[in-house]
């Protein structure tokens, strides 16, 4: 018993980076209607910022703060970029083009990120405590070895998603991106101006970004891979739900553990490996009985 | 309509040569109207006559090709919607745009958007000031709800309101901004005899009690003799037509337009 709680636990908390990815597609989505594929490369690009800035700003005296604030002024502009780039040129355009859009910013991150900060694997270390600690030892025997990093993620990560549903639910912004979300022309008309509601999602989209990519950094050190979680997080937001916070964050979790439990208990059966596809073919039966996700929105078009 | 010269004020908006045209399309050929304050003006014509487009290059959707529009005495070219909102010009859409996930108390709060002071950062950070602010603006919209009767169904998302109520609530939503001029792209579409009778009576009491201008555009021609105060009559882009309701009745070239011509 104490074994499965302990996989269960690896499992959700690898799940709670995922939900963190999942997170900045959400965000977007929400407020645009547009799939951002270049999420994973926002990802690796924060990250890479703030490690080679560390790295640079190593001998002044507060290394971190400085390197933080000038990769969240990067990400600001970076918003401001692709909106006045990218999203003004092709507003009113199907979806389909600003989602091929999307794929050219991924590209073009990709590459500018490591032209800018080199394409090695960098390790980050933010002072986030290693190793592992045993915990729950008054009910199981032995306790549950769990890995103190991944302690710390989780405690960001919910801080991060409890902010963030604040700030959507119950804020005047959160009602103007939702507004903006639902109906383009209808919300210009009330005075919402577009073209600052997309920098204020896409720069909240980069912070989740930066967190998420500074988290995963430093477990697995910064490199080109950071830019493929965004394939991970397409499983959850199926599961989730394209426009849901928490369905991001549930999602996340669901994959992570059943991830890890099955690579457990079924790979042995099928020779392993489980986890790599796992998360696939769970999103492929939600798209079969439950295309909406689990807190999608159900869209009832009338006709 | 007969009391016209008591309530009408100066003219509030003047539309000058407009011409629109979309690639080799003519949507709109050398328009030209006045609007003056606290008038019902109708904008009436066949489909694909330009009508929505009007609407649109006085909100700032569409830029025209050629022209202008002088509005509370100021002209301007090239306007963004979010901007004529600014200047106090609401609308509603021919194809109800409401958020049809939010309810229908929070898409009327939508439209509080610009009476909003404390900014967005601030309403963030200052909880207090930005928590008075939205009370006081709960209580303006609370207004609107009661003024246009739709009180049960406040918490109700629009997605699920029949089409005529979400007309209504579209229209409260652009009341909820306080709007000089109000533009109502049919408003009555699809509705039954009940409810255009129950529309027709909100525009009017907006236009009496608050003194707001209003454009609209509506097929029914019952209800559009009834509200208007003038009318405009479009024709493939082209002003065929501008006068009191008893005039148009009696213009040959408009009966022409919509009976067509025997020749």
């Amino acid at each position: 018993m104490g074994f499965f709680v302990e996989v269960l636990l690896s499992g959700l908390m690898a799940g709670v980076l995922y939900s963190l990815v999942a997170l900045g597609f959400v965000l977007i989505f929400k407020a645009s209607g547009v799939f951002n594929f270049a999420q994973g490369a926002m990802v690796l690009f924060a990250a890479l910022t703030f490690v080679r800035l560390l790295d640079i700003l190593k001998d002044t005296f507060a290394p971190i703060t400085l390197a933080l604030i000038i990769t969240i002024a990067m990400m600001i502009m970076l918003a401001m970029a692709i909106e006045r780039l990218v999203l003004r040129p092709l507003v009113n355009q199907p979806g389909i083009s600003l989602f091929m859009a999307t794929l050219g910013i991924a590209y073009f991150l990709d590459g500018f990120g490591q032209t800018l900060w080199g394409s090695d694997i960098y390790t980050l270390d933010i002072g986030i405590p290693k190793g592992s600690i045993f915990i729950l030892e008054s009910v199981f025997e032995g306790g549950v070895l769990v890995a103190k990093e991944d302690l710390v993620a989780t405690v960001i990560a919910g801080l991060l998603v409890v902010t963030l549903a604040i700030f959507f639910q119950k804020t005047r912004i959160g009602r103007a991106l939702r507004a903006v979300a639902d109906d383009h022309q209808a919300a210009q008309s009330i005075g919402i101006p577009l073209n600052y509601i997309w920098v204020i999602v896409w720069t909240v989209a980069g912070l989740v970004a930066l967190v998420a990519g500074v988290i995963w950094g430093s477990k697995l050190g910064v490199q080109f891979s950071l830019s493929l979680i965004a394939l991970k997080a397409l499983p959850v937001l199926i599961l989730g739900g394209f426009e849901s916070v928490l369905g991001a964050v549930i999602g996340g979790l669901i994959i992570g553990a059943g991830e890890k439990l099955a690579e457990i208990y079924i790979g042995p059966y099928v020779g392993g490996g489980i986890e790599y596809w796992f998360a696939y073919m769970l999103a492929l039966g939600f798209l079969m009985f439950r295309p909406q996700g689990l807190f999608g929105e159900v869209h009832i078009d009338r006709v | 309509m007969n009391d016209n010269d008591r309530k009408l004020g100066p003219t509030l908006l003047k539309a000058d040569n407009i011409s629109l045209a979309f690639g080799g399309v003519k949507a709109l050929t050398d328009i030209s109207f006045e609007v003056k304050e606290r008038e019902v003006l109708a904008i009436i014509g066949p489909n694909g006559a330009g009508k929505s487009s009007m609407l649109n290059v006085i909100n700032g959707v569409y830029h025209p090709n050629a022209g202008s529009v002088t509005y509370k005495g100021t002209v301007r070219q090239q306007m963004k919607p979010h901007e004529a909102a600014k200047q106090g010009i609401a609308r509603t859409f021919q194809n109800i745009a409401l958020f049809k996930g939010m309810s229908v108390l929070d898409n009327i709060m939508t439209g509080r958007t610009l009476k909003m002071s404390a900014g967005f950062l601030a309403q963030c950070l200052y909880v207090g000031r930005a928590r008075n602010e939205e009370i006081e603006h709960r209580k303006k919209v609370e207004e609107i709800i009661d003024f246009l009767q739709i009180q049960s169904i406040r918490k109700t998302p629009v997605g699920r309101l029949p089409y005529g109520l979400q007309k209504r609530v579209e229209l409260g939503r652009a009341l909820a901004a306080e709007p000089t001029l109000l533009l109502l792209d049919e408003p009555m579409a699809g509705m039954n005899i009940e409810e255009k009778e129950d529309m027709s009576r909100f525009i009017l009491d907006v236009n009496d009690e608050f003194g707001t201008t209003i454009v609209l555009i509506e097929h029914d021609m019952g209800v559009v003799m009834d509200l208007s105060d003038r009318i405009v009559v479009l024709d493939y882009g082209k002003k065929i037509g501008d006068g009191t309701p008893a005039e148009i009745r009696n213009n040959k070239e408009v009966i022409d337009a919509y009976l067509g011509v025997s020749d």
